[in-house]
């Protein structure tokens, strides 16, 4: 089965104040598709004047938004919840249009989590409880959580409604407004959730704003008017955005990406089971999403012994791989997300090669015929080398594995540590020991036991070292939109007798 | 010799942003989704100090990248070019729908011993 190009307007707008408002200026971007390079849509090139209408909008309706009740705030997240998964199929469409991910995945995993954290997060503030201590006979130590105002998210290109979907509601339930950018990549269906929520926030509680980032994303993150920053992206910006909110004195969660290890140890092969089959398309998630993702297990460690029977298997699976028209449902991989993408990743595989890499499978462009032709698409590649070389090092943010061996434990440790990020890694092992003590030893905020590339909401995911700080889902997602408000209550009715 | 070079192409995508935003400065991004890139900033805009490595000038603008990254670079010769492309980073190519990018290639001996001492 085949679906086609959405249906799309010529233009579309800024949301603000609960409306849909044209920039200021009157300028467009023109929003392509990376599966044929075709026109979607125009969209706003705001500026400064644009973002300060969306905090005036978000600034005055602060106050009441934060005011209304947990039960109320739960309830229309879980409005928007019902009102994606009603309309899945156009969503995940618009989704695949937009990002040249394959329909099956925006089907399949993109929309129905979106759905779920929306769902998770409403659930989440109702089963709370705030905390009351006893400090002594007359003395009550209360905490009371407030909402931090206006939060400003900056959300990436490559799961853009479910990042979208992991920033916003636990901003939205915890009482703020929300000044969003979706990335200028992908701007489709932040605006098409818009369309179908327009009428369920109070206006100003939710504001989505399109542009580029230093015309429209630095006046967000710089503005003093935002009370927290949401980040994901690349380690340069990050830094800028902390730049920024120092002279705000605000705080940040920052997710900057990583060069996650895969650990596959020879117990692994010690039966050629169900467990074995898992674990090899465990190795070949790396493909998953067209590489991009910000745990992409890109890294992949073998141990020595079973590496060249397990390598078989990965490259005969790999080689398996489906790449062709992304709105085909038997399609697994598609298109990278833009054509810089697309040369970034070549580039690699020239710097690769040239530093002693040996390709295993891929390492090159696929040209698909037709309208394809036009879009970006990469093939699905193995590099074996060692964890020096710079495509060992760097995000390639494309399909593309890099393969070394190790000897024992500490090897599996040295080199799944030796990079400069932390977000994910994966470990893979029949012995129970290895099963809890490898994943300890690694320094990394998501490490998946014998599976990988599980996102569930109840899970809290960020990173250590240069991948950031702060996490994302999970209840205590809700304290990082939140202020403690202490209230410290005498019951007694006695002076001090100082005074 | 030369750790770091720019293509006519990029530089003059240079000179037009110099002439609209004045003194500028490269820093080399890392991370996901638009990092692994090199990034153009207003100077003073982005805050640098002695875990920022000056690789050398092009043009007349100067060329950073962290040190920690630097470390994994090192032994390899940059040329910065241009592409088409959207990115959601800061950087001031970008509203132009262009994207500064990064070819790499190992030094050559005479260069390796050159620059090992950086």
């Amino acid at each position: 089965m085949s679906y086609s190009k959405p249906e799309f307007k010529e233009k579309y707008h800024n949301f603000i104040n609960g409306k849909f408002v044209p920039p200021i200026g009157g300028e467009y971007f023109e929003n392509r598709s990376p599966i044929d390079n075709s026109l979607i849509a125009k969209y706003p090139r705001s500026q400064k004047e644009d973002v300060e209408l969306a905090l005036d909008a978000a600034n005055a309706a602060k106050e009441a938004w934060g005011n209304t009740s947990a039960t109320e705030r739960a309830t229309l997240l879980n409005k928007v919840a019902d009102i994606i998964e009603a309309n899945l199929e156009e969503f995940a469409l618009v989704e695949t249009c937009d990002n040249g991910k394959p329909i099956r995945e925006t089907l399949n995993a993109d929309i129905p989590l979106a759905v779920d954290h929306w769902r998770y997060f409403a659930a989440c503030i109702r089963s709370e409880e705030g905390g009351a201590t006893e400090l002594d006979q007359n003395t009550l130590s209360m905490n009371i959580k407030e909402p931090l105002g206006v939060v400003g998210q900056i959300i990436p290109w490559n799961f853009p409604l479910l990042m979208l979907s992991w920033k916003m509601p636990p901003a939205l339930v915890t009482g703020n407004c929300v000044v969003l950018k979706p990335a200028e990549q992908t701007p489709s269906s932040a605006t098409l959730l818009m369309e179908k929520i327009a009428d369920v926030f109070p206006p100003g509680v939710v504001n989505i704003i399109h542009g580029f980032g230093p015309e429209a994303g630095k006046p967000l993150a710089s503005s003093s008017r935002v009370d927290k920053v949401a980040f994901t992206g690349e380690t340069t910006t990050g830094q800028l955005i902390m730049q920024y909110a120092s002279k705000n004195l605000n705080p940040v969660t920052m997710e900057l990406g990583g060069k996650s290890p895969n650990v596959f140890f020879n117990s692994v092969m010690d039966e050629d089971d169900a467990y074995l089959d898992k674990a090899i398309e465990g190795a070949v998630l790396f493909a998953f999403n067209q590489g991009e993702v910000c745990t992409c297990p890109s890294r992949l460690l073998v141990q020595e012994d079973i590496y060249d029977a397990f390598m078989e298997r990965v490259v005969a699976r790999t080689k398996a791989i489906i790449q062709d028209n992304p709105y085909d449902v038997n399609t697994m991989v598609g298109a990278q997300a833009s054509n810089d993408q697309y040369e970034k990743i070549q580039s690699y595989f020239k710097i690769g090669k040239e530093e002693g890499a040996k390709v295993l499978t891929g390492g090159a462009a696929n040209k698909l015929s037709g309208d394809l032709a036009n879009g970006f698409y990469i093939q699905p590649t193995i590099l074996e080398g060692h964890n020096k070389m710079r495509v060992f090092q760097e995000e390639i943010f494309g399909p593309v594995l890099c393969v070394t061996k190790f000897k024992d434990e500490a090897e599996a440790i040295e080199i799944a540590n030796d990079t400069l990020y932390g977000l994910g890694a994966g470990v893979w092992t029949r012995d129970a020991h290895q099963l809890y003590q490898i994943p300890r030893a690694i320094k990394a905020g998501r490490v998946w036991v014998n599976c990988y590339h599980a996102y569930p909401a109840h899970a809290p995911f960020g990173g250590y070292k240069k991948s950031g700080f702060g996490r994302e889902n999970h209840v205590m997602m809700l304290n990082y939109y939140r202020q403690t408000k202490n209230m410290l209550i005498s019951y007694d009715k006695n002076k001090l007798g100082f005074f | 010799m030369k750790r770091v070079e720019i293509t006519e192409a990029a530089a003059k995508i240079v000179r037009q942003l110099q002439e609209a935003h004045g003194e500028l400065i490269f820093h080399q991004s890392g991370g996901c989704c638009d990092g692994s890139s090199p990034m153009i900033f207003p100077e003073g805009e982005l805050y640098l100090d002695e875990s920022d490595i000056l690789l050398g000038t092009i043009g007349d603008v100067n060329f950073y990248m962290n040190k920690d990254q630097f470390e994994y670079w090192r032994h390899t010769h940059l040329t910065v070019d241009i592409t088409e492309g959207r990115g959601a980073s800061f950087s001031l190519e970008i509203p132009l729908g262009l994207r500064f990018i990064i070819h790499s290639r190992l030094f050559t001996e005479a260069e390796g011993k050159a620059f090992n001492k950086l």
